[in-house]
């Protein structure tokens, strides 16, 4: 009877701890949500592509709203100057100055590499809120840089996710993420993102560099650096639309 | 008949002009017969190797399906029902579930087409019989452009990333079990085969296909939820194109016909104006000005007989050993242009094809004859026969 008693409560101590760890994860989840979510945003930034021989710097300005609405025009080098992509819901127009025309990318397209980057149009259209996709667990604690982080897995919980499980390594004090893991569902590893040089913005810890890699291909990723970030500002409407993709 | 006897002997007199000139026309008339046969043959070839390879007797979409668009394939897929499982069974319909994926062989990633297609099938020549069952392996067949373009080679692992029916990726690796050569590039280029059940596995998309191709024994009927296309409509587009290259070839026929053409009008009028006393005596026996016409313009169109007869006499034989060596076109191993090219060509001559041939260079020759011919008709007989110019 004793013994019974014993493995009861430790069952329960068990369930309960496990079920606080999961409220743990799911809130330090609520929490980089917060810190990387926004109602609108927008971003001026270097994309830094490295090439086999050379890298070459691509500069832009995005206006984003939600997870549903991204407008980017690319201000240099000149020879993508003027190029803008337009990002409704599931569909994605670019805008070549050069041809002066309107294209809508799809199908095998929308899995080439954004400009040779290791970001594929898909990747840039995917953007929802870790919270309402993923459950998370705490696996752990690392250090990366030598600021201390969460290790949580994240596990799809509704069927309509790009990646079935994420690995993400949260700053503990600033609710940041510092690196990310995305697998396949097979568990094969496919991107690793790296966050760095973490700045408050209005009020809010915001990585301003990111590098991203693509684990399947060779070379060294791509760099996403933040020169300006703005979050909840007025952006008017005309902007996402197909005629501002001509202006 | 007089006319016609005048002309020959006419034409024979004249000697090496009259044989340059039939020479020339005749170099026109097989070139035209030799280039149309040549797009027919291939034409017809491509139609077969085409239904051989990639369409069999017609095919049912599922509704939603449509080749040309890549934002159907998404959706096009559909459970096979008991009926359609039954034909399969007897091989008169072969299932096949499409979909989209990102390879990437040493490194680099390339947009490919990953094709489900039931191993045991019989009525595409696809070598899917080599396809060996899944054993924790999972095998694919490939062409041979997409083997060189990926650089990969029987044995050799490729890693595959799609996504399932839900959007979300998935990866795994695929060992290349044979690469097959094909003369067709869409069957080829970019594309990946694969047992349907491994894709319907790694869809999530149980027992369901894209599109049903249809084989000889299939009795045709409606499927219920899904469209059928014949091969009249999905041969269109390559028969149109190939079309199109007759179109541009009969340029350059029309230009060879039109320089012989000229050195027969050429021939006509010097023929017209050194002959002037005789076509004054033509007259002055009671020959009418129509019949004088009428023996000079037979006697021009006379060169397009010729030439059919020596044309013939060198492009019979040359044609007949065509026909059988065929005409060697090398592989298509860029395969640029994504149209059906077999590495040797048979060209087909067909009647329909000759004849009209025939009929354009007597008419043409007839016409460039007749032209400076008229002038006969203004001339005075009494000038004509002092042979004075007029």
């Amino acid at each position: 009877m004793k013994r019974m008693k014993k493995i009861f409560i430790t069952a329960l101590m068990t369930t309960a701890l496990v079920g606080l760890a999961a409220q743990d994860a799911d809130q330090i989840l609520e929490t980089v949500d917060k810190n990387m979510s926004s109602k609108n945003r927008i971003f001026e930034s270097d994309m830094v592509i490295q090439g086999r021989r050379n890298s070459r710097t691509i500069t832009s300005v995005s206006y984003s709203v939600g997870d549903k609405q991204s407008f980017t025009e690319y201000i240099s080098p000149a020879r993508e100057q003027g190029t803008k992509m337009l990002k409704l819901e599931d569909k994605l127009w670019i805008y070549s100055p050069s041809t002066d025309r309107i294209i809508q990318i799809s199908g095998h397209m929308l899995r080439q590499s954004v400009m040779g980057s290791d970001l594929s149009y898909e990747d840039m259209m995917d953007d929802r809120k870790m919270t309402e996709v993923y459950s998370a667990t705490v696996a752990g604690h690392e250090e990366i840089d030598g600021r201390d982080t969460y290790v949580l897995d994240l596990t799809a919980k509704v069927d309509d996710v790009a990646y079935h499980s994420q690995k993400i390594w949260v700053d503990t004090e600033r609710y940041v993420p510092l690196k990310q893991e995305m697998f396949a569902k097979s568990g094969q590893l496919l991107k690793r993102t790296t966050l760095s040089n973490v700045q408050k913005i209005q009020g809010r810890w915001f990585p301003m560099n990111m590098v991203y890699k693509d684990m399947l291909k060779d070379g060294k990723g791509t760099e996403f650096r933040v020169n300006s970030a703005k979050f909840d500002q007025d952006i008017p409407d005309y902007i996402f639309t197909k005629a501002a993709l001509k202006q | 008949m007089l006319s016609l006897k005048l002309a020959i002997k006419n034409l024979l007199g004249a000697g090496l002009r009259t044989w340059l000139n039939v020479i020339a026309l005749s170099f026109a008339f097989v070139l035209i017969i030799f280039y149309n046969g040549m797009i027919d043959g291939w034409n017809r070839q491509s139609k077969r190797d085409t239904i051989d390879w990639e369409s069999g007797k017609g095919q049912f979409w599922h509704p939603e399906y449509d080749r040309y668009d890549p934002y159907t394939i998404e959706d096009s897929h559909a459970p096979l029902s008991r009926e359609i499982l039954e034909e399969i069974e007897k091989k008169n319909l072969a299932p096949v579930l499409v979909s989209q994926a990102t390879a990437y062989p040493q490194g680099r990633s390339i947009g490919v087409t990953i094709f489900g297609i039931d191993p045991k099938q019989t009525i595409l020549k696809l070598p899917t019989a080599t396809l060996p069952a899944s054993n924790g392996t999972d095998y694919a067949i490939i062409g041979k452009s997409m083997a060189e373009s990926a650089n990969l080679s029987v044995g050799d692992n490729l890693l595959i990333r799609w996504r399932d029916k839900n959007g979300t990726f998935d990866a795994r690796e695929i060992q290349i079990a044979s690469i097959f050569k094909c003369d067709v590039p869409i069957v080829d280029k970019g594309k990946i085969y694969i047992a349907i059940e491994t894709l319907q596995e790694m869809l999530g998309m149980e027992n369901e296909a894209t599109l049903l191709v249809t084989g000889e024994g299939f009795e045709f009927r409606e499927l219920n939820g899904w469209v059928f296309k014949d091969n009249d409509f999905l041969l269109a587009d390559m028969e149109k194109i190939i079309q199109s290259k007759k179109v541009s070839g009969s340029i350059l026929q029309a230009l060879l016909l039109i320089i012989a053409l000229i050195a027969i009008f050429d021939t006509q009028v010097l023929s017209i104006f050194r002959r002037q006393k005789e076509i004054g005596t033509y007259i002055a026996l009671g020959l009418t000005r129509a019949q004088v016409v009428g023996i000079f313009t037979v006697e021009g169109a006379a060169h397009s007989l010729l030439a059919i007869l020596l044309g013939s006499a060198y492009g019979i034989p040359l044609f007949l050993w065509l026909n059988r060596t065929g005409i060697a076109m090398g592989y298509a191993e860029d395969m640029e242009f994504d149209l059906p090219l077999a590495e040797v060509i048979y060209p087909y001559y067909s009647i329909r094809l000759i004849i009209i041939t025939v009929i354009i260079v007597i008419i043409t020759a007839t016409i460039v004859s007749y032209m400076p011919a008229r002038k006969i008709s203004k001339m005075k007989p009494t000038e004509a026969l002092k042979g004075k110019l007029q």
